[in-house]
């Protein structure tokens, strides 16, 4: 099973991941596309700064309303014959989904691309059990032949160039070394659709539930979604709690900015709505329809007026496409099944902070994702209030990763800054050190670190308050 | 906190400003605080210097909100000692930090109002400038020119055109516009010594649309991106030299 790096380890594999010339070439090449492609599809929508706005207000009704339209979305799912169940978190979720692969009798299950089975290490908890789980999403696909998590939450194997496939490929089903991106997709292709035609069950998750009707839509540009919900005679959705919208007039909105903001497209090659299993044989769609409702920490989310805005997420994945760090480093480095700037505001808020508490820390802050971000979420923000919940906790909860020498080196700092004759004492003692110590002052830390790449400053022989003097002189 | 109607009025009727230099500034460059004292009186205000310090941003960036707020509470206060009409810093990232000033005391009625009211006079200098009217800027400097845009200045304050608009009008300035201007340079506040390597690789990404762009001169409105990439030139041996901008658009009227 592919494992994540350590999470709580994000500095040594971000240094990894920056020795990795050829991902690191490929991942910048594929981000500029994607983005690219992005800021041409905004550029066709003069409207999108009030359309991100109406999202982000249709999604914050529904979050503060959020009991109100699960319930409703369970009546009306059931109405429709659709068995709706609720998993309080990934071990629950894991066990509803095994037990209806068991009740099924099946072996074989063909998924669909879904971060959420992600979450809940779905794959793996269906191989002990003797279930066989094949990714049916292309990257997906590879990534599962490389046994590697994905990379991205939209391309999940955007790091690797068709060179490196064609390799996987050929060391994995044979496919010849030198064979082009049509011969590699026929061969997935082929493969594949054994797999849909043998599978007892298939699992999705959902881009939205929609309350009034019971629905729930997927968006993909491959056709395996299709496939995935409709050939199994069984199909499970599993879906965060957050995905929900009230209306399916509410679509509208969405389905401007999910594809535009995802892939740069007017709109995914297909779109399933799935409302309920099918009434009659010779309908098309599964005789069975479940959907696994998971919380997993997003009532946590919800409870905190700062916090909520996180579940707002549509996973787009365009924030990642423009982070600084993430065109760097990549998604592997964050050691989370969400990497990028959105994976380091909710991976904290889903797992032990303390366990996570590098991630906030791995941005530079340059609000480049709240720009791009769809439904205006403030990620830098979320990141600051993130930081202070590591390094102060807050009320009951106790710091995740206190720093004690920090905590005091910036106490110390605080206190001289804190007026301006202090101010002006410390700075003279520094000038004095630098003059000195400089080279002392260079091997230690900060400048130990500052130098690594760079050249140290130095103070100003005067500071400004003295050139200020000199030149009000009469 | 972007430009709205009575933000720009506020700019344009102010007389009587303080200029803070931000702590960078004043220990590391002060030759950039006299530049945007010469500037701000080129546009008939009346400069103040106030007994200030550090505005508290490296403390709420890494976690430490609770430090940040006394310092707050100094600037505020000195702010409304000098009795000033506007607060002008040479840094977009700072004077993005005091229009949050608001937020951090969001438990404390009577300071978050004072914060409020700074807030609303507090200015980036390029913007400043402009809306006081500055068509023209008054230096010379004979040198093709780039600008980096401060993240925080340009997403939070929406600084992005006044500067180029006041760059091209500096006599013998060729302006160049880089591509990836709006690109972080990867410094990052206390980012650029907790994750070094990755900081330094954020500013190789910039600075290779530097050196594709021949330019002599890259200018900025924030020092501490600008100390940033320096030392990443000067490590790599580019002749590249950096400048803020107020020494760029007051270049020779002051020395």
């Amino acid at each position: 099973m592919a494992e994540h790096l350590p999470m709580q380890q994000f500095p040594g594999n971000a240094r990894a991941a920056l020795q990795n010339d050829a991902q690191r070439r490929a991942l910048r090449a594929a981000a500029d596309v994607f983005d690219e492609r992005r800021r041409t599809a905004m550029a066709t929508a003069p409207d999108w700064q009030l359309w991100r706005q109406t999202a982000r207000e249709v999604k914050d009704h529904t979050l503060l309303h959020l009991d109100h339209y699960l319930e409703q979305f369970e009546r009306n799912a059931l109405q429709r014959g659709t068995r709706v169940h609720w998993a309080r978190d990934a071990a629950e979720a894991g066990a509803l989904v095994l037990g209806l692969a068991r009740q099924a009798g099946a072996t074989l299950c063909v998924k669909s691309k879904s971060m959420t089975t992600e979450e809940v290490r779905l794959n793996e908890v269906l191989e002990h059990a003797g279930i066989e789980a094949v990714e049916t999403d292309l990257g997906e696909w590879i990534q599962q032949l490389a046994d590697e998590v994905p990379f991205h939450i939209v391309v999940p194997a955007i790091h690797k160039s068709r060179g490196q496939i064609a390799t996987l490929f050929a060391e994995k089903i044979g496919t010849p070394r030198d064979a082009d991106a049509e011969a590699l997709t026929a061969a997935a292709r082929d493969r594949l659709r054994a797999k849909f035609a043998a599978a007892g069950i298939g699992i999705s998750g959902a881009n939205f539930l929609i309350a009034e009707a019971g629905s729930l839509l997927i968006l993909e540009n491959e056709g395996n979604v299709r496939l995935t919900t409709s050939v199994p005679r069984v199909h499970i959705a599993l879906v965060g709690i957050e995905k929900l919208l009230p209306r399916v007039a509410d679509l509208d909105v969405f389905l401007r900015l999910l594809p535009r903001s995802g892939t740069g497209q007017m709109m995914t090659t297909y779109q399933s709505l799935l409302t309920g299993p099918k009434e009659r044989a010779g309908d098309e769609g599964p005789e069975e329809l479940h959907v696994v409702l998971l919380d997993n920490g997003r009532s946590r989310m919800l409870a905190q007026d700062i916090t909520r805005q996180s579940l707002a997420c549509i996973r787009c994945g365009a924030c990642l496409n423009v982070c600084p760090v993430y065109q760097q480093v990549g998604g592997h480095a964050y050691g989370s099944v969400y990497p990028g700037p959105i994976g380091a505001v909710v991976t904290p808020q889903l797992v032990p902070l303390a366990n996570a508490a590098q991630l906030p820390f791995a941005s530079t802050l340059c609000g480049a994702c709240r720009d791009v971000c769809p439904v205006a979420i403030d990620i830098p923000a979320l990141l600051l209030h993130l930081r202070q919940q590591v390094r102060e906790g807050s009320g009951t909860e106790r710091a995740a990763a206190p720093r004690w020498f920090e905590r005091f080196a910036m106490r110390v700092v605080a206190f001289w800054l804190r007026g301006p004759r202090r101010y002006r004492v410390a700075l003279a003692v520094a000038r004095w050190c630098d003059r000195w110590f400089g080279w002392l002052l260079r091997w230690l830390p900060p400048l130990r670190q500052w130098r690594k790449g760079r050249t140290a400053p130095r103070l100003a022989a005067r500071d400004f308050r003295t050139l200020w003097r000199e030149r009000s002189k009469p | 906190m972007k430009g709205g109607a009575d933000r720009t009025a506020t700019a344009a009727r102010a007389k009587r400003v303080a200029l803070f230099v931000t702590c960078v500034v004043d220990q590391c460059w002060p030759g950039i605080g006299i530049a945007a004292a010469t500037l701000l009186e080129h546009v008939g205000c009346e400069v103040e210097v106030g007994e200030t310090t550090c505005c508290g941003q490296p403390f709420c960036n890494s976690g430490y909100p609770a430090f940040a707020r006394p310092l707050a509470k100094a600037l505020i206060g000195c702010c409304e000692r000098m009795g000033v009409d506007a607060l002008v810093l040479p840094s977009g990232s700072c004077a993005a930090q005091i229009t949050h000033y608001p937020q951090l005391f969001a438990h404390d009625p009577a300071w978050r109002q004072r914060a409020e009211h700074l807030a609303e006079r507090t200015f980036e200098l390029s913007q400043f400038l402009v809306w006081r009217g500055m068509t023209k800027a008054p230096g010379r400097l004979q040198a093709r020119v780039g600008w980096h845009d401060g993240c925080h200045g340009l997403r939070e304050l929406g600084v992005g055109q006044e500067p180029r608009q006041l760059l091209r009008t500096v006599a013998g300035v060729e302006f160049v516009e880089l591509r990836a201007a709006d690109a972080c340079c990867g410094f990052g506040g206390t980012f650029a010594v907790k994750l070094p390597e990755l900081s330094v690789a954020i500013a190789d990404h910039k600075l290779a649309q530097v050196e594709a762009a021949r330019i002599e001169v890259l200018a900025s409105g924030d020092a501490s991106c600008l100390l940033h990439l320096r030392g990443r030139l000067e490590h790599r041996a580019v002749s590249v030299r950096t400048m803020h901008l107020a020494e760029v658009l007051a270049h020779g009227l002051y020395g």
